[in-house]
C-alpha cells in the first residue's frame, strides 16, 4: 500500500497533472466502473469518484476508489456535505484511509433538488470549506472536530477542494477560493473551462494574491460531445458558461464529437501557458473512453510513472 | 330534475336588486323558484353565507353585482368573482357540482338582462338533481 | 410572525372521522393575520365540514370560536366549557397553539387544521417569505442583516458556493442567492472584511438536541 498520494508527489515535483473523472454505477456491481477505468489507466495520474453527483443515488465514491485502486488506478474520492453530518464524515473518511485513499475532494455538493429523490433532506452540516479545514485537522495535529486526539493512526489526506470561477463575480470567486486554501486546501481542481478569457482573468487575480503558490489549480476541461451536449450544459447546468464562439464551432462542423475533442485539446494547451495552471481535470461526461486520445493529442501522454 | 328549487340570489342593493325591482315594475317576469336577498355589496358576501345557504338546504346560489368598475366600494364586485371561484374549488371538495353557484354583473338599469341570467341559472339548476345536502334531510322528495 | 398554510380538507376530514361535536377553535394570532386561522376561516371550514359529513349521512355538529393567542395558557383556559360540551378540538393555531390546547385538555383529542410553515413575513401583501430558522444563535451582525442559514438553500456559512448564477440559487424558483444578497450588502456598508474569516461548523447544539430548549425571561420588572 502507497503511503503517499502519487498525485501530491507529482504536483510537487512540478509535473502537469492529469486527472480524470468517473461516475460510479448506479447498481450493485462495480463492472461498468472498472470497464470505464480500463481505458484511463496510464493516461491519467488520479482518477476522481464523484459521490452522488447531481444528488442521484450511485455506488459509494469510498467502495469505487477501492474498486479502482484494486485495479491499478489512483483513486480522488469526492466527498459532500450534502447527505452526511460530520460524525459520517469523519467515520467514512477514517474509513477510507484504512482502504487505502489518499486523495480527498471536498464539496458542499449538488443541491437535492436536482437529483432522483428531491424529497430526502439536504444535512449540510458542514460546507465545503469547514470540511476541508476538518480533515486537515484529522490529519495533523491529529484530532477530530470536537478536539478529542485520533487513536493510532491518523488519516493525512491529500485534500482538495474545486472553484468554479464562472459562478457570480470574480472578485469574490478568487476570494472564497482563498477561503478554501486558507482552510488548508492543497489542490483545487475548476469547474469546467470554456470561456477561456474569464478563466485568464480569473487566473490573473489568483496570482495577484499569490493563490496559486499555496494550492496546486487543476483546470476542468469537458470535451463536447454534441450540439446537444453543449446546449444542455450552457443552459441547464448551474454555474457552466459556454461562449457563442464555442458552441458556433460544434454547430459549424461536420463531425461534432471531432470538434469538440480537437476543441478540449486546444483549450488545454492554452491552459498549460497560464501561470499558476498545474494541471487539467478532464471531466469526460459518459465519454471516458475518449481520454486517451485527448492525453495523448495535448503532448502529456506518457504519463510519469507512479 | 328538480321542479321545486330552492335558488337563493344574493343581490348588491345599487344594481342587481335595483334590476331585479326595476324587473318586477316592468313586469318582466323570472323564475319564481328565486329567493332575492339584498345585500349592500356583492363584496360584503362572506363565504361562510354561501356555504350556510347550501348547508340549510339551498339547490343553488348566485350572487349578483355591479358590472367591472361600478362597484361602489370600489372592488367590491372583484373580490367576489375570488371568493366564489374559492368556494366553486369547496364545493367541488365536498362533491357538489360547481354549477350550483355562479356570480353575474348587472346595472341597475338592465332589468332584461337580470330576468335572462336569473332565468337561465335556474333553468340549469332545475335540470340538476336536488341538492344532496338537502336530500339527506328528508326534505324536498 | 409563524406562517402556516390549510391543510387539505380531505386530510382535515380524515382525521376528525369519528367526531360528532367538534369545537372549532380560531386564534387571533399569527395564523389570522396570515389569512387561514381567523373565526373566518374556522366558520368556513366547519360548514364545510358539516355538509361533507351530512353527504356521507352522518351529521356533525360544531361550535366556532376563537382565543387571542392558543400559545398562551391563559387564553386557552378560556375554552374550558366549551370543550367540555364538545369533547373534540378542532384547531387553528400554530403548531403551538394545538399542541398548549392539547396540554391543557388532557383527554381530549385535538387535531390541526393548518400546517405551520415557517417563521417569516410579508413581502407584498398575500405572500410570505421564511425569514428565520429559529437557530438560537443568531450571527445576522456578521451577515449584514440576511440570514444564510434560512435563505441559502444549503444553510452554508461559507458561501456563495458554486451554483449561484446571475445572483440566483441553483434550485431555481427564481430565488435569489442569499450569499450574494450579502456580499452587496456588506458591501454597501463597506464592512466586507467580515467575509474574510472562516466561519467555524454550527453549534447544533441549540437547534437539534432532543426536545427544544426552554426559554427563561431575564426581565423581572413585571414581577
Amino acid at each position: 500500500m502507497t503511503l503517499e498520494s502519487n498525485l501530491a508527489r507529482l504536483l510537487r515535483e512540478g509535473h502537469f497533472a492529469v486527472t480524470a473523472e468517473v461516475g460510479p454505477p448506479k447498481g450493485a456491481s462495480a463492472d461498468p466502473l472498472l470497464q470505464k477505468a480500463a481505458a484511463l489507466k496510464g493516461y491519467v495520474d488520479a482518477v476522481n469518484v464523484t459521490d452522488c453527483q447531481t444528488a442521484v443515488v450511485r455506488l459509494s465514491s469510498i467502495a469505487a476508489a477501492v474498486h479502482l485502486k484494486a485495479a491499478g488506478l489512483e483513486p480522488v474520492v469526492q466527498m459532500t456535505g450534502r447527505d452526511r453530518n460530520r460524525i459520517a464524515i469523519q467515520s467514512d473518511l477514517l474509513g477510507a484511509y484504512s482502504l487505502g485513499v489518499r486523495n480527498l475532494l471536498c464539496l458542499t455538493g449538488d443541491h437535492q433538488r436536482f437529483g432522483n429523490h428531491p424529497e430526502a433532506r439536504g444535512v449540510f452540516d458542514l460546507d465545503s470549506i469547514q470540511m476541508v479545514a476538518m480533515v486537515r485537522r484529522l490529519g495533523d495535529p491529529g484530532e477530530f472536530l470536537c478536539g478529542e486526539p485520533i487513536r493510532g493512526e491518523r488519516p493525512r489526506f491529500f485534500v482538495g477542494a474545486v472553484e468554479n470561477p464562472f459562478a457570480g463575480p470574480l472578485e469574490m470567486r478568487v476570494r472564497r477560493l482563498e477561503k478554501k486554501i486558507e482552510a488548508g486546501a492543497e489542490f483545487i481542481q475548476t469547474q469546467c473551462v470554456f470561456d477561456l478569457e474569464r478563466f485568464r482573468r480569473f487566473m490573473a487575480m489568483v496570482r495577484e494574491h499569490g493563490l496559486h503558490r499555496r494550492g496546486r489549480i487543476l483546470a476542468g476541461v469537458t470535451p463536447l460531445k454534441s450540439v446537444r451536449m453543449a446546449r444542455f450544459m450552457r443552459d441547464q447546468v448551474a454555474g457552466i458558461t459556454i461562449p457563442d464562439e464555442v458552441l458556433a464551432r460544434l454547430e459549424n462542423a461536420a463531425d461534432p464529437a471531432a470538434a469538440g475533442v480537437s476543441l478540449c485539446v486546444e483549450q488545454i494547451s492554452e491552459l498549460r501557458k497560464i501561470e499558476g495552471v498545474a494541471g487539467v481535470h478532464i471531466m469526460a461526461i459518459a465519454w471516458e473512453q475518449i481520454v486517451p486520445e485527448i492525453v495523448r493529442r495535448a503532448g502529456l501522454y506518457p504519463r510519469p510513472a507512479q | 330534475m328538480n321542479p321545486e328549487p330552492r335558488i337563493i340570489g344574493f343581490c348588491c342593493y345599487t344594481c342587481a336588486y335595483a334590476a331585479a325591482d326595476l324587473a318586477g315594475s316592468m313586469r318582466v317576469t323570472y323564475d319564481p323558484a328565486i329567493t332575492i336577498v339584498a345585500i349592500p355589496c356583492t363584496g360584503a358576501v362572506e363565504p361562510g353565507v354561501v356555504l350556510a345557504a347550501f348547508e340549510e338546504g339551498a339547490d343553488g346560489v348566485f350572487i349578483a353585482g355591479c358590472l367591472d368598475g361600478e362597484c361602489h366600494y370600489k372592488s367590491g364586485n372583484l373580490r367576489a368573482k375570488e371568493r366564489v371561484r374559492a368556494l366553486c374549488a369547496v364545493l367541488e371538495k365536498l362533491g357538489l357540482e360547481t354549477a350550483r353557484l355562479e356570480m353575474f354583473q348587472v346595472s341597475a338599469a338592465m332589468a332584461t338582462r337580470f330576468r335572462d341570467k336569473a332565468t337561465a341559472f335556474a333553468a340549469r339548476i332545475r335540470a340538476l338533481p336536488p341538492s344532496p345536502v338537502r336530500r339527506r334531510e328528508g326534505r324536498g322528495e | 410572525m409563524i406562517v402556516a398554510e390549510a391543510k387539505p380538507f380531505a386530510e382535515v376530514a380524515g382525521m376528525i372521522g369519528g367526531c360528532r361535536r367538534l369545537l372549532v377553535v380560531a386564534c387571533a394570532g399569527c395564523t389570522a393575520v396570515c389569512g387561514v386561522g381567523g373565526v373566518r376561516q374556522a366558520g368556513e371550514l366547519a360548514a364545510a365540514l358539516r355538509i361533507h359529513f351530512r353527504l356521507k349521512g352522518l351529521e356533525l355538529e360544531t361550535e366556532v370560536t376563537g382565543v387571542t393567542r392558543q400559545c398562551e395558557p391563559e387564553f386557552v383556559g378560556e375554552l374550558a366549557e366549551a370543550v367540555a360540551r364538545c369533547g373534540a378540538v378542532l384547531s387553528f393555531g400554530c403548531g403551538v397553539g394545538v399542541q398548549f390546547v392539547a396540554d391543557r385538555f388532557a383527554g381530549v383529542p385535538v387535531f390541526p387544521a393548518l400546517n405551520t410553515r415557517f417563521a417569516g413575513g410579508f413581502t407584498v401583501s398575500g405572500a410570505w417569505e421564511e425569514r428565520c430558522r429559529l437557530c438560537g444563535d443568531c450571527q445576522l451582525h456578521l451577515t449584514g442583516g440576511i440570514c444564510p442559514l434560512t435563505r441559502c438553500a444549503k444553510g452554508i456559512l461559507n458561501g456563495p458556493c458554486g451554483g449561484v448564477q446571475d445572483g440566483r440559487c441553483e434550485v431555481g424558483w427564481d430565488v435569489p442567492c442569499a450569499w450574494m444578497l450579502i456580499h452587496e450588502r456588506l458591501a454597501a456598508l463597506g464592512r466586507t472584511e467580515l467575509l474574510r474569516p472562516i466561519r467555524p461548523p454550527r453549534n447544533w447544539a441549540h437547534t437539534s438536541a432532543g426536545p427544544r430548549r426552554q426559554g427563561v425571561s431575564t426581565d423581572d420588572s413585571g414581577k
